[in-house]
């Protein structure tokens, strides 16, 4: 039996998640669209599908709880409170991007939200999401470390290295592995001998769970769980959410590993119609509302998309900028 | 000869060494069942089957211990350093000598696709820096098959880096399954006597072109391709040097300690005496690659830095 909604969160909460969920689907869908015109290039990887997970695991989180994350991570900027002006600005590599056009899509940070950056090189967020996790114990902050990163992630040596270390100084980081099944075209049973991921943890006794990465409630109760555990023992959980990306693994991939029914099988469970679904079902919102909502997500992104096209260029002189104090 | 692309006739040494030498296998991240991320390795999986074409996890740096070996990009050798430098290029010395390390390790790189600071990076003299390894940076299809293959039946370890905005460059390609081109010999791809212009991958289609429009001012240009990094075909590039009297080094990767300085420091060495003009050194500047792509034109050699440089190494003087 699906718990009932409102056992879980307030109304408003509710209809937040959804709000944001639908909004970062319609910002990645706009880039895909930016992409195609080639005002968004290099590699762009898409988020679509994985939703719940972002917005749940991040509704969890308090406001100056650290998140690091890999390259797939507008949505987890986004749901943390970055500006979807800015962020659209970065991937047009504009100045007024949210990294100055410097980092674009992989690259999103903002220490003001304390979305401590995406990272391009597979389980490149390990040692940092540790490092984080020790200045907060050091400074006695009682922050958390959410690290987010994929199923393909857990093969590095950072992955193992990250979850001796975490276990053994005990810091709070929260890892949250967004299981989608692939790391690019390699199934996760043809690179992973144990594929169960949450299991990867036993050998250094760091408690972990799965949850259905499909469904926004379930994910925000497991990490709000999961989170409030690590803050209180000063010590590492890894959550292993199952998910599923509905697009290629970025612009560039057209996919042919996957077969169509398989995919239209995780299309039936779209994180966003579902728990909309769920929302009316529950006589939460009506379902005028839920399109209102689309409507003015999308007004949201336009207006982005507006911003970055209109946005300068940086001067050529930035280019020396920054890599130095 | 046959027309082909720079990927194509990577495939096809791929094919034909594997071919002629059962030994041979093929590991990495997506080489198999994906063909790839820049699809060099197309076709390999349904000719050779699971046990030599092998998909690896992605753990770099276990990835990097059998005959070829691609890493997916040059970026993720940084993961495999202590694989390739701490034990690659040493295991022969350290142990007298009683082991060979046949093995070819494959990777794209250099910059130009927005890819951003993690993912466009020039790494060769990181590798050009460690003795026991071979490096080879091929600029045209035919180089690339020649080399390649060169580079699989040599019983040393081979740096193999291969430029991702080349894979869909053509050119003619010898089709004698035989060709093969030496490790440790410079290409003189262009001969002229003004000026010598040294470079290496991307690098020298971008001098060629420089070359091509200097000669409309009436500048000869000699373009010395370097094609491997080591062993550094020194006699090459300074014969040429001393014949020109001016020399311009055009490299990819950040100016501080590039392979720009080793070829400009051999060049002093040996033609000190016939030199007009300083060595002009055209660089990647010294900063961590912007996504912009009006930040990241500035910091990767463009034809017209070539032209520049030349025309100042032939206005100044000693
Ligand atoms: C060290 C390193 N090796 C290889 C790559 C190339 N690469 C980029 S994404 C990726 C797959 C990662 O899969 P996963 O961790 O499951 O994340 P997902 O893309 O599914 O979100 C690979 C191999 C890289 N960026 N860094
Ligand atoms: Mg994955």
């Amino acid at each position: 039996m699906e718990s009932k909604l409102r056992a879980i969160l307030p109304d408003h909460d509710l209809l937040k998640m959804y709000e944001q969920m639908v909004l970062c689907r319609e910002f990645e869908e706009s880039c895909a669209e930016q992409y195609t015109k080639g005002h968004i290039t290099g590699f762009l990887h898409l988020y679509s599908g994985q939703e719940a997970v972002a917005v749940g695991a991040t509704h969890a989180l308090h406001k100056d709880d650290y998140v690091v994350s890999a390259y797939r991570e507008h949505a987890q900027a986004i749901v943390r409170g970055a500006d979807p002006k800015r962020v659209m600005a970065e991937l047009f590599g504009k100045a007024t991007g949210i990294c100055k056009g410097k980092g674009g899509s992989m690259h999103l940070f903002d220490p003001d939200l304390s979305f401590m950056g995406g990272y391009a090189i597979v389980g490149g967020q390990f040692p940092i999401a540790c490092g984080l996790a020790f200045a907060s114990k050091f400074r006695q902050e009682g922050r958390v470390t959410a690290c987010f990163f994929g199923d393909g992630a857990v093969n590095q040596g950072n992955f193992h290295e990250g979850l001796n270390w975490a276990r053994l100084w005990e810091l709070p980081v929260l890892y949250v592995c967004e299981n989608n099944f692939y790391g690019i075209g390699t199934e996760v049973h043809r690179a992973s001998a144990l594929p169960d991921i949450h299991k990867r943890t036993c050998g250094y006794d760091i408690p972990s769970e799965q949850v259905d990465g499909m469904d926004a409630p379930a994910v925000y109760q497991a990490v709000k769980h999961a989170a409030e555990w690590v803050r209180e023992h000063s010590s590492p959980y890894l959550i292993e959410a199952i998910t599923y990306r509905f697009r290629g693994h970025s612009m560039a991939d057209p996919g042919k590993y996957r077969s169509a029914a398989e995919v239209e099988l995780w299309k039936e469970r779209d994180p966003i119609p579902n728990f909309g679904k769920r929302l009316i079902e529950e006589g939460i919102v009506a379902a005028g509302r839920l399109k209102e909502m689309q409507v003015e997500t999308q007004a949201v992104v336009k207006e982005a998309v507006r911003f970055a096209e209109e946005s300068p260029w940086p001067e050529d002189a930035e280019v020396f900028n920054d890599i130095f104090v | 000869m046959p027309e082909m692309t720079y990927r194509d006739a990577l495939n096809l040494a791929l094919k034909e060494e594997m071919r002629r030498d059962p030994s041979v296998v093929m590991w990495g991240e997506d080489v198999a069942l994906y063909e790839g991320s820049f699809k060099v390795t197309r076709g390999l999986l349904a000719e050779f089957g699971e046990m030599r074409v092998k998909d690896t996890p992605i753990s770099e740096n276990t990835i990097v211990v059998r005959p070829i070996a691609e890493l997916m990009t040059v970026n993720f050798a940084l993961l495999a350093m202590d694989q390739i430098v701490n034990h690659m290029t040493k295991i022969r010395y350290m142990f007298g000598g009683q082991v060979n390390l046949p093995m070819v390790i494959r990777a794209p790189g250099g910059g130009g696709s927005q890819l951003a600071a993690q993912h466009s990076q020039s790494l060769e003299t990181f590798f050009m820096h460690a003795p026991g390894m071979y490096v080879a940076v091929p600029a045209t299809p035919a180089d690339a098959k020649g080399l390649l293959k060169t580079a699989i039946r040599d019983n040393n370890p081979v740096m193999f880096l291969e430029h991702e905005l080349l894979y869909n460059s053509k050119g003619e390609v010898p089709a004698d399954p035989e060709f093969t081109l030496p490790l440790g010999k410079c290409d003189v791809k262009r001969e002229g006597k003004d000026v010598t212009i040294v470079a290496y991958s991307r690098m020298t289609v971008l001098s060629l072109m420089a070359a091509a429009e200097l000669e409309k001012e009436g500048i000869s240009c000699e373009v010395v391709d370097l094609r491997t990094l080591s062993p550094l075909d020194t006699e090459t590039f300074t014969a040429s040097a001393k014949k020109c009297g001016r020399a311009v080094v055009v490299e990819e990767c950040w100016h501080t300690c590039g392979l720009g300085a080793e070829i400009a420091s051999r060049i002093y060495e040996n033609c000190f005496d016939s030199l007009h003009a300083p060595v002009q050194r055209v660089s990647g500047l010294d900063v961590p690659m912007p996504y912009s792509r009006k930040l990241e034109k500035l910091c990767i050699p463009q034809v017209e830095d070539i032209v520049k440089a030349v025309k100042e190494t032939l206005a100044a003087k000693y």
